[in-house]
């Protein structure tokens, strides 16, 4: 009997170690390197190989299936629709514009080439007028080719908001400021062409007629939601279920939420497109709804990438620098986390008090809280992204955020405080996404650090899905009494108008959906704003994007936390890896191929 | 019978009206008092009053709150049209909308998810009722031994052991560890072997829940129902007990299983959240939870209405058993 027992519990200890065993083990499944069946070994071409150069360029092949994994979908894979950048990025496999970002590695890519047009557009009349010409050969997936008809129709549906919501209005603001255009579904023109600030003498020539110059007018051009889009192809809402192509690829399937299935669009020439390399034969997107269980796959080999490229998450982040980190990069993301001070609830109102925090906080920890330096991201000390011209990284500190002050400054906190007329302190609440554990981590750790100088901040977790409208809107801000508020953002395109105008300029303060949520009214850097869309000198315009960061950083509205980095996981199977600034740090999507 | 079933026929339709209702008040009308505009949430980032509004009309959110619930009423039994932004858009029957997201309508997307979950629950279902059921009734025969209490240890692991544990674990090691199978899911018109392949992992890690609950409940039951006068009687008579055991305390003991088993999957068919998250497998759980992500009222609406409809289906049918079983419930 005895032994019969000692047996049992033998089997039961050497059952129990090799699931400890496989365990410990499961998660290295994939390597660094990765075999075929054939035995052929995938090289990964090591950390940060990747990130602003090219790696493994001369590794790459025609042909292949690229798998992209994904745990959330694109919010609309309509071109007028999209406004996730992931989105932006996949869109140029099945969309072409007239200009786009340059396909090149970091600050190279955020520059602007030809696409659809042959060259850069005949600036004139000071900055209002440009002209464009269609190239020779560039076609439809039916075979038909795109004229500048279609990149005019492809435009005005950014006006039908009613049908077609989601997307930047970006151009529908530049081109029509007074709104006069309904859109081509209320268009009584025959060919549903009634814009008037978009001419098509031809159908290669196109012309813009800008009401008022915007120098950032070719970024907005490169958006895809300056996609050309057919008429008579046009399935409006459901466009999105399946867009006709005029990229390489065109969908094959797409199940939302489920999966994407890409395949080669033979009707386009590689001789038509300067632009993309069109490696693989097919492309997918498998999305799931659990990061980890993605991360997972990706690490397996089950998939190439993940499409969201917003890193990896906690639990995959650490298995891959442990056991695969060749296989990572670690790029700045174009975002700034930051805490932000609405004036309209007490006593952010005053300069001060808006100071005392900004000194009270201990900005090392809001870097761990963010992730520490790797995955979370430099100390941020200013609110103009290292990805945006004018941009002086942390060279510009006016706070001592990385330097002196790294761990707060209690002292000069108080001194601000008693200045603010609170020497004890005052009460306030911090507004936080409920649906962003990150975001609750640095909430928890400014609460710590303000605690210190007298500051009691209560936080208020919020639906997070509802952001739009919770933080959104300044009456309930005020009604919650949101004193700080945890967001972040990233440039629309690389310039203080892409990034800082919904944010800073007073004619954005709205009653819902607001993003100047500081509610900065500062005449000064209106006036900035506005001499910075009249010019058209590049220095010049970095001059005064500059500017308007240290008048956004004097008046003490914001608290960066960090200029954000991610860990994205690249697998050793793919050719031709670069990050790109013109997509916020993740990789150029559409020049990936898979190794021979 | 047909007087009895009958009743529950109509019992069960006014109780999906109220659920429409209740539903409908609590997706549209909390949202209205908290101040919170859904609509806000599906314009893009510098969107002005006449966007939010126009996507306010289109979603439909700026009609009466009664006059939403009749369209969403109507539209289930006759379909609905939907004008719009100069389109106009019939929805048929059964309409349950348009999804806010993807524009898809939400019955076929619905109906396109609903057998991946059917398979789920129906597959788990099996196996935690054969193995839940006879660990209990062995536990319960062999009261006290090494089996009961290993059993019912092992019992108790399943019902504490949330369902993402034992989910992660088990792909850790047969999916990532051992490589047995790829475990990713594949539409049984494929792929057969792929289909099973990709659902084993998820039935055996469901089934382990509830074969726990279920072996529990059934050795608790059985030895209720062992100590009673008509299974002393039965075994007095002379009867074999394999015949005691199967035909009498069974008969008994199945009752409160069966209960357990229709309101389970019920609920599992509603949407097994967790373990089509764990899997990532693309049933109504799934497609529920990137709604409320997103914020798709119509899908989480949607949901919840086929929850329900199989939550009342599966009672209607453990009643109608109930009666086979024991035909003195007919006359409640």
């Amino acid at each position: 009997m005895t032994t019969h027992t000692t047996g049992r519990r033998k089997r039961a200890l050497a059952a129990a170690a090799v699931v400890a065993a496989l365990l410990s083990t499961a998660a290295c499944g994939g390597g660094s390197d990765s075999t075929d069946k054939a035995g052929n070994t995938a090289k990964a071409a090591g950390f940060d190989a990747a990130n602003n150069k090219v790696a493994q360029a001369e590794l790459v092949a025609k042909g292949g299936e690229l798998k992209f994994a994904g745990a959330q979908d694109a919010d609309s894979w309509d071109t007028t629709r999209g406004y996730y950048g992931f989105m932006w990025n996949f869109a140029r496999y099945y969309s072409r514009t007239l200009v786009t970002n340059t396909p090149a590695p970091g600050a190279e890519g955020a520059g602007i080439t030809p696409d659809l047009a042959t060259a850069a557009a005949e600036i004139s009349d000071d900055g209002k007028t440009y002209k464009y010409t269609l190239r020779d050969g560039v076609t439809w997936e039916d075979g038909k080719p795109i004229t500048s008809k279609d990149v005019k129709y492809g435009i005005e549906r950014i006006w039908a908001q009613d049908v077609l919501s989601g997307g930047p209005v970006y151009l529908k603001d530049v081109l029509d400021p007074k709104g006069e255009y309904k859109g081509p579904y209320k268009d009584k023109h025959p060919e549903k062409l009634g814009l008037k600030a978009i001419e098509t003498p031809d159908d290669k020539t196109i012309i813009f007629k800008l009401p008022e110059a915007n120098s950032d007018f070719e970024e907005m051009l490169a958006m895809v939601s300056a996609s050309p889009v057919r008429a008579d192809k046009d399935t409006k809402a459901q466009y999105q279920l399946k867009p006709f192509s005029s990229g390489p690829y065109k969908f094959e399937s797409y199940e939302p939420g489920k999966k994407l299935v890409l395949v080669r669009n033979d009707k386009w020439s590689q001789e038509s497109d300067p632009v993309r390399k069109a490696y693989p034969d097919k492309i997918s997107v498998t999305f799931f709804s659990d990061a980890n269980d993605m991360d997972q796959r990706l690490i397996n080999g089950d998939y190439h990438l993940d499409i969201n490229q917003t890193g990896m998450s906690p639990q995959g982040r650490q298995t891959a620098l442990q056991e695969h980190k060749g296989n990572l990069d670690n790029p700045v993301s174009g975002y700034i986390r930051y805490a932000v001070f609405p004036q309209s609830v007490k006593p952010f109102d005053n300069e001060h008090c808006r100071k005392a925090v900004i000194y009270g906080a201990d900005h090392e920890s809001l870097q761990t809280a963010r992730g520490g330096p790797i995955a979370g991201g430099d100390i941020g000390t200013n609110m103009l992204p290292p990805s945006v011209p004018g941009s002086e990284g942390q060279k510009y500190d006016p706070y001592e955020l990385a330097g002196a002050n790294k761990k707060g400054n209690a002292e000069k906190a108080k001194e601000e405080l008693e200045a603010c007329g609170k020497p004890d302190g005052f009460k306030t609440r911090i507004a936080v996404r409920n649906n962003k554990p990150v975001e609750v981590a640095t909430a928890e750790s400014l609460q710590a650090s303000l605690k210190k100088v007298g500051i009691e901040a209560e936080i208020d977790q919020y639906d997070g899905s509802q952001t739009s409208s919770i933080i959104g809107s300044p009456e309930n801000v005020k009604k919650k009494g949101y004193g700080i508020i945890i967001m972040g953002w990233g440039p629309d395109f690389p310039s203080v108008q892409g990034y800082g105008l919904p944010l800073w300029h007073s004619d954005y303060i709205l009653e819902s959906g607001n993003n100047n949520y500081a509610l900065i009214e500062d005449k000064e850097i209106d006036g900035l704003f506005e001499d910075y869309v009249k010019e058209l000198d590049d220095a010049k315009k970095a001059e005064i994007s500059t500017q308007i960061n240290h008048k956004v950083m004097e008046g003490g509205y914001y608290l960066p936390f960090v200029f954000e980095k991610f860990i994205n996981w690249r697998s050793p199977e793919l050719a031709n890896v670069y990050t790109s600034d013109g997509y916020s740090g993740q990789y150029d999507f559409v020049n990936l191929g898979l190794k021979k | 019978m047909l007087a009895y079933l009958i009743r529950r026929l109509i019992a069960a339709a006014v109780m999906l009206v109220v659920i429409i209702v209740v539903v409908f008040g609590i997706f549209f009308l909390i949202p209205k008092w908290a101040g919170i505009d859904p609509a806000a949430n599906f314009v893009g980032k510098q969107a002005d009053p006449a966007a939010i509004e126009a996507v306010r009309q289109k979603l439909g959110l700026a009609e009466p709150i009664h006059s939403q619930v009749w369209e969403f009423f109507k539209g289930i039994f006759a379909g609905r049209t939907y004008v719009g932004g100069g389109d106009v858009t019939n929805c048929a029957a059964p309409c349950f909308g348009y999804s806010f997201r993807t524009e898809q309508e939400i019955w076929p997307v619905l109906m396109d998810r609903f057998p991946v979950t059917l398979a789920l629950a129906l597959g788990a279902a099996l196996l935690w009722l054969l193995l839940g059921v006879s660990a209990g009734v062995l536990s319960a025969l062999k009261r006290g031994s090494v089996w009961d209490r290993g059993a019912m240890v092992i019992a108790l692991g399943g019902v504490s052991l949330p369902i993402y544990f034992t989910g992660m674990v088990s792909a850790a090691i047969f999916i990532y560890g051992l490589g047995w199978i790829d475990g990713q899911f594949v539409p049984l018109e494929e792929s057969f072997s792929g289909w099973m392949g990709g659902l084993i992992l998820p039935w055996i890690t469901l089934a382990f829940l509830y074969a726990a609950m279920y072996a529990r409940i059934t050795r608790a039951t059985m030895l209720e129902v062992l100590g009673e006068d008509y299974i002393r009687t039965a075994r007095a008579k002379g009867l074999a007990e394999k015949t005691v055991i199967s035909k009498h305390a069974m008969r008994s003991t199945m009752t409160p299983v069966l209960t357990m088993l229709g309101m389970d999957i019920g609920a599992l068919i509603g949407g097994a959240i967790l373990t089509e998250t764990t899997f990532n497998l693309p049933g109504l759980g799934q497609a529920v939870l990137q709604a409320i992500r997103t914020q798709d009222l119509p899908v989480i609406l949607g949901v919840v209405l086929i929850t329900s409809i199989a939550v009342i289906i599966a009672n209607l049918v453990v009643d109608i058993l109930y009666s086979v079983i024991d035909p003195r419930v007919r006359l409640a």
